[in-house]
């Protein structure tokens, strides 16, 4: 199976989304939410491609034979550009003083995307810090709602440690456990869901700034070069 | 229906609070809605110990009880004293007053009697101001009835104990036809529609041209066909009633007085394809028509139109629960809805698949709203043909629409597809109508020039609400409430929804302060398509469709604010010099 996109030609295996196939032949296509080892859900948008006129997530829409797929337009281009401002003014991301600076996919899409300030107002919100486990500090002021903790937590590590609370500007994600904190869930450091978020929330404890900021993986090269730093 | 505070404050109240509600509601995930629902209704609210115990109970964590009630709107985590009133707040609401109550209870609850809280619609538009208190409707909250609510209250006399004529819900139906005059079903419909055979009535239903009444308008024969073709032996339909568009309210007066016509017409589905369960999902603010429902169903069963063997026919087995929302208007996307109906937070599915491949617990289920299988009764009775000889060549038949706003008639007034929005104008009563909003919240803000223009779903949305707006309303301050709304019931899930409808929100709120410069209207307008085009689901997708239509046509109520809307040197200076005199530390 084969389909065209941005007038390349890509290989596709039978049941691969627009996502997996383009990674698999090593053409990048942003994205935040997904991860290879977790069923995709499409929340953060970025990876939508356009095909016929419509916009589809591409790490949700599965390929059909033949299939045109535009990605690298001026359009698209513009829409991830506001999307990634609406996920840092909705959070709290001070990347100079963030020990994720440099490792974190938002930051990097911002880099790529030529992202040179907020356009949207700051939302400024009150986020708790949980620092009740004794390995890790969850700082959710730079959380993304990507729900990739969850899912890995439900899914790799059969722990179901953090749930999804609240509803729209509410919504927030959460330790699972009776008072809200990560220390009384059964959550490890080595967990999957400890080294799948893609910007800054999990940080260790009695670690930090072992490499150099300048030195790191997005300081280097972009992230379609780069990588995943989840992956 | 009143809160029993302290009732269940030990431990051992709850589990059997908890006990029983999973006795009635079931001990499945997908009971979870239902259990929460019926262990509020005992306690009063959901502190922390009810959800660690209903958590225990059904296997599952802390947070993910908690993470379902934080959800809902109607889930409280604090009691709310003696009385849980709603005040409704759509547009609709406002204009009409709503205000003066929101100023006069607030003020007799606040000493913790009880809880004033508001919601954006209740389903009583025709009839408003409008609340809920512990439940029951009180429609027409102004005057002398406002005054009798405060004096009860006064006295903490329970809702139950309330005079019925301040709950008395008026039909309102102004035109009737076809879907209105339907008699009481009792079998007649479904026997008509078996003599003819499921492919044959199948037929007849493409033949009619039934569309989903809900708005969306998909065609209902393909929907049915394609459940029933489906290789699996267990299928599901699924009465969407959880009509949440601000300013509807025929499901109100369909459930209410012409339930028999849905119950049937869900059977007529339930054989058509192959389908042994049905469930109605009631919205939480219809609550109060449970028990008349439930007695319906209740005698349906004992006639042998629901249950095993009904009509005497081997095997055709159907039967219908009711599920009952609460508060989450996004649960009126089919895919949210069977999220909730599942027992999980209203959040829409990734399409496809869709419902009719994979729906309630992955099965095939066929999801129409209660307008939709009410007609389906028409066309197994009268045939295909009969049904589509009114309306137009695309939208057959005649719609129900919930009428309110500026008119001296408001109501449900149900018309021929096609009808021009004038003649509904005319015939409600509307004088000097600056602006109609077609379709509820979600819909279209039609400007005049547009109102001889048929109503169908080719034309101007049929999805149900009519709100009528004449001269004196501020077109700023209709669309504000509309934002709010959507930045209040987007689920969160996708990026564009979440924070795009904030973002509209607080840009709107700038134009009706007067605020607005031409960078806010240009970015409202990229906003509104981008919310349009990358959004998750039809919330996010239609939430800045009636701000740009505002835009678009009402240019005039989105004045570029000079620079002394937001520098006023006389009063800045005069503030830092009372700050001064304060003690202050100003200059």
């Amino acid at each position: 199976m084969r389909f065209v996109i941005d007038g390349m030609t890509i290989e596709a295996q039978a049941g691969d989304t627009i996502l997996t196939a383009c990674r698999r032949a090593g053409y990048y296509i942003p994205h935040l939410c997904f991860h290879g080892d977790l069923p995709a859900q499409g929340n953060c948008r970025l990876c939508l491609v356009e095909s016929k006129g419509r916009l589809l997530p591409s790490c949700l829409t599965k390929v059909t034979d033949g299939m045109e797929v535009a990605s690298a337009t001026e359009q698209l281009h513009t829409l991830r550009l506001r999307l990634t401002q609406m996920l840092f003014v909705e959070g709290n991301h001070i990347c100079p003083s963030c020990e994720a600076s440099g490792n974190c996919m938002l930051q990097a899409l911002g880099y790529r995307l030529g992202l040179l300030d907020n356009h949207y107002p700051q939302f400024f919100p009150r986020r708790p810090l949980d620092a009740s486990h004794p390995q890790m500090i969850l700082d959710f002021n730079r959380c993304i709602q990507c729900q990739l903790c969850v899912r890995a937590s439900d899914q790799l590590d059969q722990k179901h440690a953090f749930v999804v609370a609240g509803r729209g500007g509410e919504a927030h994600i959460t330790a699972s456990s009776s008072n809200g904190q990560l220390g009384s869930t059964s959550f490890a450091a080595t967990d999957h869901a400890a080294g799948i978020c893609p910007v800054g929330v999990f940080l260790g404890k009695g670690v930090g700034y072992v490499t150099p900021i300048g030195e790191r993986r997005y300081d280097r090269a972009d992230i379609a070069q780069a990588g995943d730093r989840n992956a | 229906m009143t809160a029993a505070q302290g009732k269940a404050a030990d431990g051992k109240t709850i589990q059997t609070v908890v006990r029983t509600a999973m006795r009635r509601c079931g001990t499945g995930r997908d009971a979870l809605l239902a259990v929460l629902i019926h262990v509020q209704r005992h306690m009063g609210h959901l502190p922390d110990e009810a959800i660690a115990a209903v958590a225990t109970a059904m296997r599952l964590t802390h947070g993910e009880v908690a993470g379902v009630v934080s959800f809902y709107a109607f889930f409280h985590q604090e009691p709310f004293g003696l009385y849980d009133c709603r005040l409704a707040d759509n547009i609709i609401e406002r204009h009409a007053g709503n205000a003066a109550v929101q100023e006069r209870l607030g003020t007799l609850l606040k000493g913790g009697l009880g809880t004033l809280s508001t919601t954006s619609c209740i389903g009583l538009s025709d009839q408003a101001p409008g609340a809920l208190i512990d439940g029951a409707p009180i429609p027409s909250l102004k005057d002398d009835r406002l005054e009798q609510v405060v004096h009860l209250m006064e006295k903490e006399i329970p809702v139950a104990r309330w005079p019925g004529s301040l709950s008395r819900v008026k039909p309102n139906v102004r035109r009737a036809d076809r879907i209105l005059q339907q008699q009481a079903w009792q079998g007649e419909a479904l026997r008509q529609a078996m003599t003819q055979g499921a492919a044959a009535f199948l037929e007849e239903l493409e033949l009619s041209g039934l569309r989903g009444m809900g708005g969306a308008g998909f065609p209902t024969a393909r929907k049915w066909h394609s459940v029933r073709e489906a290789a699996v032996t267990e299928r599901v339909v699924v009465c969407n009633a959880d009509e949440g568009e601000p300013g509807t309210f025929k499901d109100r007066v369909l459930l209410q007085r012409h339930a028999a016509a849905l119950f049937e017409g869900m059977t007529i589905c339930g054989w058509c394809v192959g389908a042994r369960h049905g469930f109605v999902y009631l919205r939480g603010e219809y609550r109060y028509l449970l028990p008349i429902l439930q007695r319906k169903l209740a005698a349906r069963r004992r006639a042998g139109l629901l249950g095993q063997g009904i009509l005497g026919v081997q095997g055709f087995d159907f039967d219908i629960q009711i599920r009952l929302g609460a508060g989450a208007y996004v649960c009126g996307e089919e895919s949210a809805l069977l999220e909730s109906l599942e027992g999980k937070r209203g959040v829409p599915r990734p399409r496809p698949p869709y419902p009719v491949e994979a729906g309630f617990q992955a099965l095939p289920t066929v999801v129409n709203n209660v307008e939709t299988l009410s007609a389906a009764c028409l066309v197994a009775v009268h045939g295909g043909a009969w049904y589509a000889a009114v309306g137009t060549a695309a939208s057959r038949g005649t719609k129900l629409f919930s009428v309110s706003g500026d008119c001296s008639r408001p109501g449900v007034y149900e018309l021929p597809m096609g009808t021009p929005l004038q003649e509904l104008l005319q015939l409600a009563g509307a004088h000097r109508t600056q602006a109609v909003q077609m379709g509820g919240a979600s819909g279209a803000l039609v400007a005049p020039h547009d109102f001889g223009e048929p109503i169908a779903f080719e034309a101007l949305p049929p999805g149900g609400s009519v709100m009528i707006f004449d001269q004196s309303r501020s077109i700023s301050g209709i669309v504000h409430n509309f934002a709010c709304f959507f930045a209040h019931e987007s689920c969160g899930f996708c990026t564009p929804c979440r924070v795009g409808t904030r973002l509209q929100r607080d840009l709107v709120h700038k134009f009706t302060l007067g605020h607005g410069d031409a960078a806010d209207l240009s970015e409202l307008k990229e906003l509104g398509l981008l919310m349009g085009r990358a959004s998750h689901c039809g919330l996010g997708q239609s939430a800045g469709r009636a701000v740009g239509d505002a835009l678009q046509y009402f240019p005039e109520h989105f004045p570029i604010a000079s620079p002394d809307a937001f520098v006023q040197l006389e009063t800045a200076l005069e503030q830092a010099r009372a700050l001064r005199q304060a003690g202050g530390h100003t200059p």
